[in-house]
């Protein structure tokens, strides 16, 4: 299958786009998964409408996953594209703006009927004139009728066989960048062969027949390679970041020698955190799919007080609804992670899309002075390591945290060097044990990093109660002291003050002396860090800081923010960040760049704007 | 039988107790910690392993005098915060103390759910059909057309019927009891405990200081309630009243009041409970009888057997699952699936 003549490219851009009912997803994934495994560093972006089946053959209706592979350390899916694989007008007339000049654009033509184009949109019936994609690369294939044809005689109903045109189109793709079918025809006999061995040999068929149309066709001429990423020696798998995030809990259970337990609500985009749960309970894991929102993170409290390790699943509209009980968990002083996968808001907002916007919910949304610690996790990968740490800390700390990611990074999917749990540390939360030798047990007796004791409810000699009402500082029976008060509000807040023992130094990419430092945080790391490394390149005098650990802040960032004559806060939001800075760090200049769009930065654009402050 | 040999004072905490004198919360109390020595050499339940959870209002101070395991949670989510406890841990008595207010409005949502999963909970649904902590306004039990500070010319909504409520949730136990009557509630409390599912036991007290003798009807004293309650009791006669002169009947598809040796009607005619019977309609009829045209039930109104219990399913699913599954480790979690290999 090696094509001799095939032209070494650096990195390439492939963005799938058809009806949310196309199976675009399926096929994005499949040519992304297939990437990785022949060593091409990979990002990917799934973009998709909150609409499971909107209106066939609408704008509203298309769904896009974008895939960037390259020989390369690979930092963000790309913000333009190569390749545009698109199964109707509406998907091209969706997805136009994404075009690299000289893009690759391929439609199925039997898809460009009158009724179609009207469908999309159009004003004409020439969508290709219309969109002026004249100087494009653009291929016409009848991908619909070419693969009724190769299923032909295979028993189907037509119904089943137009759904494999999907496959159909990812055998170009295979083509055009010379990668090899096995992966995606071991995928289908493993998910179908058994229920349905017809339907799974039709899709393994129609990869086959769109592979030797492309290669038969004279359309194709160039096809490209994308060598292996020269990447760290070790055993490597794809992960998104909803997964990591469930694994990451998992791995913490294991530290803490812990049950792990997850009452969660079904929402968009961070469900997917608790079906994973729901797969491991041979790791010990229990799920409860709550009622509501609330029930989710109650029923964690409670499991939490019973001496689970807890964690609940959320995204914004479910964090809002979690308020009450995460102040609970804050007064009672238990172990919880929240973790909230944010989306575009507010209310509904774009529940499919992502955002940064939950930042000051998260720090400060709650009744009282209510601190809890806040992390964010900044690529699809690294949330399995911060939703470790954000599990260390809440056990070895008593206190909630919260965990932020986002729609792109949680759906986003890339290679990951798949580390050992020897190297990770043990997690060792204050559990009690035995009563005191002398007089009653204290629960709210703390530790040296303020941590109160653990004592669950099954243990001989430690019956105590706790509650929501202000409690005393030893007995944690119920006090209206004002001074108990006065110094209940502050241990608390000194309780997550003292995390920052625990929270690495941050470290600059680039000079600590540089003109321009641009400072992001949580899932926009891959697009800052390749806008900053290309500028770098060039020779510019711009360095990158990005922050995981929000609250606390690491204790030097003070020293890294220092020094810059232009600071530039780019968050997915209006400012909350900048904002949040300003407030710490009250005699230095913040400068923002924001977007919300509902779509991740673009390098472009971020190089446009670092530009104009050089 | 385990002998533990606790007394009511094992299960006393230190708290000075804050209801109101008269309160019917006091008599409740009472009943739980005489009930508690009883429940833990029953069913061989030691003492740290009772665990009491509750909500907001005054009821939900209760745990408070319990010398137990104990978590004062938020306004109507005992029951779900009581779910994970006893997810996470179902070797635990997990005992819920809430209101009318707590579980019934704001609640609502997990009283039904918690019901519906058959989780093996105990919930003391303490109703005097107001909210009394924030001073006397109408809950979803107040009787209609009823005067309080929020309904000042009456109410203008249909109250709840708890016990309906349980069994539409498909509840598998569900009991009554009067403040008043200390021994009948200890024994309520006792049968839940034995039983294996979400048990609610619902026990009508008296609010003197916002809505003074809301159940004194039938409830007033012990002659009053001899003549308008009736004690139902597994396998015997459904009878009430003095010298138990009057019986339940089945008749025309109702429940119907008769004397027995009046107008034909014999001890034979007359109703046994079957509290152990899976058909909801007797227990929902017995449920929803009100006084004056029926006697009011208590006692133990429906006890049905389910294997369907949540926290044991969910604890077996993960033993399955341990036996079955190849993934023991999360180093094995972590190799799992599609993996490669770089030199």
């Amino acid at each position: 299958m090696e094509n001799i003549n095939a032209k070494e490219v650096k990195d390439v851009v492939i963005r799938f786009s058809g009806d949310s009912g196309d199976g675009m997803q399926l096929t994005g994934t499949l040519f992304s998964n297939t990437s990785a495994l022949i060593g091409n560093g990979i990002s990917t972006f799934p973009d998709y409408p909150a609409e499971i089946r909107a209106p066939q053959g609408t704008v509203a209706g298309v769904s896009g996953f974008q895939v960037h592979i390259g020989s390369g350390d690979v930092t963000n899916p790309g913000d333009y594209c190569d390749a545009l694989v698109a199964m109707n007008p509406a998907a091209l007339k969706a997805n136009r703006k994404w075009l690299k000049p000289d893009a690759t654009v391929i439609i199925d033509g039997d898809t460009l009927t009158e009724d179609n184009v009207k469908k999309a949109g159009f004003e004409t019936l020439d969508p290709i004139a219309e969109l002026g994609l004249e100087g494009y690369n653009v291929v016409i294939s009848d991908i619909t009728s070419m693969t009724k044809a190769a299923l032909e005689g295979m028993g189907l109903d037509n119904k089943s066989v137009v759904k494999c045109k999907n496959m159909f189109a990812l055998g170009i793709c295979f083509y055009i960048y010379n990668q090899p079918e096995d992966y995606a025809k071991r995928y289908i006999d493993s998910k179908f062969g058994k229920k349905n061995p017809a339907v799974a040999e039709a899709n393994k068929r129609a990869i086959d027949a769109g592979y030797n149309y492309a290669a038969n066709t004279h359309q194709f001429a160039n096809t490209y390679k994308v060598a292996a990423a020269p990447l760290e020696k070790g055993t490597y798998r794809s992960i998104n970041g909803n997964v990591a995030t469930a694994w990451g809990f998992i791995a913490a259970s294991e530290k803490s020698g812990l049950p792990l337990f997850c009452g969660s609500y079904p929402i968009t985009p961070a469900t997917v955190i608790l079906e994973e749960l729901a797969k491991h309970k041979s790791l010990g894991v229990k799920t409860v799919q709550a009622e509501d929102e609330i029930a989710g993170i109650c029923t964690s409290i409670g499991a939490a007080f019973a001496g689970n390790f807890a964690v609940t699943t959320t995204s914004g509209p479910g964090l809002s609804l979690k308020s009450e009980a995460l102040g609970l968990a804050v007064m009672a002083e238990l172990p919880l992670v929240v973790v909230d996968v944010q989306r575009g808001g507010p209310s509904t907002g774009l529940p499919t899309k992502t955002e940064q916007s939950d930042l000051m919910q998260a720090l400060y949304g709650r009744n009282g002075e209510c601190p809890v610690v806040v992390i964010a996790a900044s690529s699809p990968s690294d949330c399995f390591h911060y939703a470790f740490m954000a599990s260390k800390i809440a056990m070895e700390h008593m206190t909630p945290v919260i965990l932020l990611t986002d729609g792109f990074i949680a759906n986003g999917s890339e290679p990951w060097r798949i580390p050992a749990m020897t190297d990770y540390p043990t997690i060792c939360p204050p559990i009690v044990n035995e009563a005191p030798a002398e007089g009653e047990f204290m629960p709210y007796k703390r530790g040296e990093n303020l941590a109160r004791g653990w004592a669950f409810p099954g243990k001989e000699g430690l019956e105590h109660r706790i509650g929501g009402l202000e409690k005393d500082h030893l007995k944690g029976s119920i006090s209206y002291d004002p001074a108990n008060h006065q110094e209940m509000t502050r241990t608390r807040a000194a309780k997550v003050a003292k995390v920052v023992e625990d929270v690495p130094a941050l470290e600059v990419m680039g000079a600590q002396d540089a003109d321009v430092l641009v400072v992001g945080w949580g899932g926009t790391k891959g697009h800052l860090q390749a806008a900053v490394s290309d500028l770098q390149a060039e020779g510019k005098s711009v360095a990158h800081l990005h922050f995981n650990y929000i609250n606390p802040l690491p204790s030097n960032t003070e020293e890294m923010l220092s020094g810059h004559k232009h600071i530039v806060v780019c968050e997915l939001n209006e400012g909350q960040f900048a904002t949040y800075l300003r407030q710490n760090f009250q005699h230095l200049t913040f400068e923002q760049y924001n977007k919300t769009e509902g779509q991740p930065f673009t390098v472009v654009e971020l190089k446009q704007k670092f530009n104009s402050l050089l | 039988m385990a002998e533990y040999k606790y007394t009511p004072a094992d299960f006393k905490s230190d708290q000075i107790v804050k209801w109101c004198p008269g309160c019917g919360d006091h008599a409740i109390l009472n009943a739980v910690q005489r009930a508690m020595p009883e429940v833990a050499d029953a069913l061989d339940i030691p003492h740290h392993k009772f665990t009491f959870v509750s909500g907001i209002g005054c009821s939900s101070r209760f745990i408070y005098y319990m010398k137990t395991f104990g978590f004062h949670t938020i306004h109507g989510r005992a029951n779900a915060i009581a779910t994970g406890i006893k997810v996470a841990n179902p070797d635990l008595s997990v005992w819920v103390c809430s209101g009318d207010g707590d579980s019934l409005a704001i609640g609502g949502n997990h009283f039904i759910h918690a019901i519906r999963r058959n989780i093996d909970l105990n919930l003391i649904l303490f109703n005097n059909e107001i909210y009394g902590l924030t001073k006397g306004q109408y809950s979803p039990t107040t009787k209609l057309g009823k005067i309080t500070k929020t309904s000042p010319v009456g109410t203008v909504e249909k109250p709840f019927n708890p016990g309906e409520l349980v069994i539409g949730a498909k509840g598998t136990f569900y009991a009554r009891t009067i403040d008043a009557e200390v021994m009948l509630t200890k024994d309520c409390l006792v049968a839940a405990a034995k039983h294996k599912g979400m048990a609610v036991v619902e026990a009508l007290v008296n609010c003197v200081i916002f809505n003074d003798k809301t159940h004194a009807a039938f409830a007033a004293d012990k002659a009053t309630r001899t003549k308008n309650t009736i004690t139902l009791k597994h396998g015997e006669k459904m009878l009430f009243g003095e010298g138990n002169s009057k019986g339940l009947v089945f008749e025309d598809m109702r429940l119907k009041v008769v004397t027995v040796g009046e107008d034909g009607y014999t001890l034979d005619d007359v109703l046994t409970h079957d509290a152990h019977c899976e058909d909801t309609t007797l227990h929902s009829m017995l449920a929803a009888m009100k006084y004056p045209e029926y006697p009011v039930a208590i006692g133990v109104i429906r006890d049905v057997k389910d294997e369907q219990v949540y926290d044991i399913k969910v604890q077996e699913q993960v033993e399955e699952q341990k036996a079955v599954s190849k993934i023991h480790s999360m180093d094995e979690l972590l190799h799992s699936g599609e993996t490669w290999t770089i030199e």
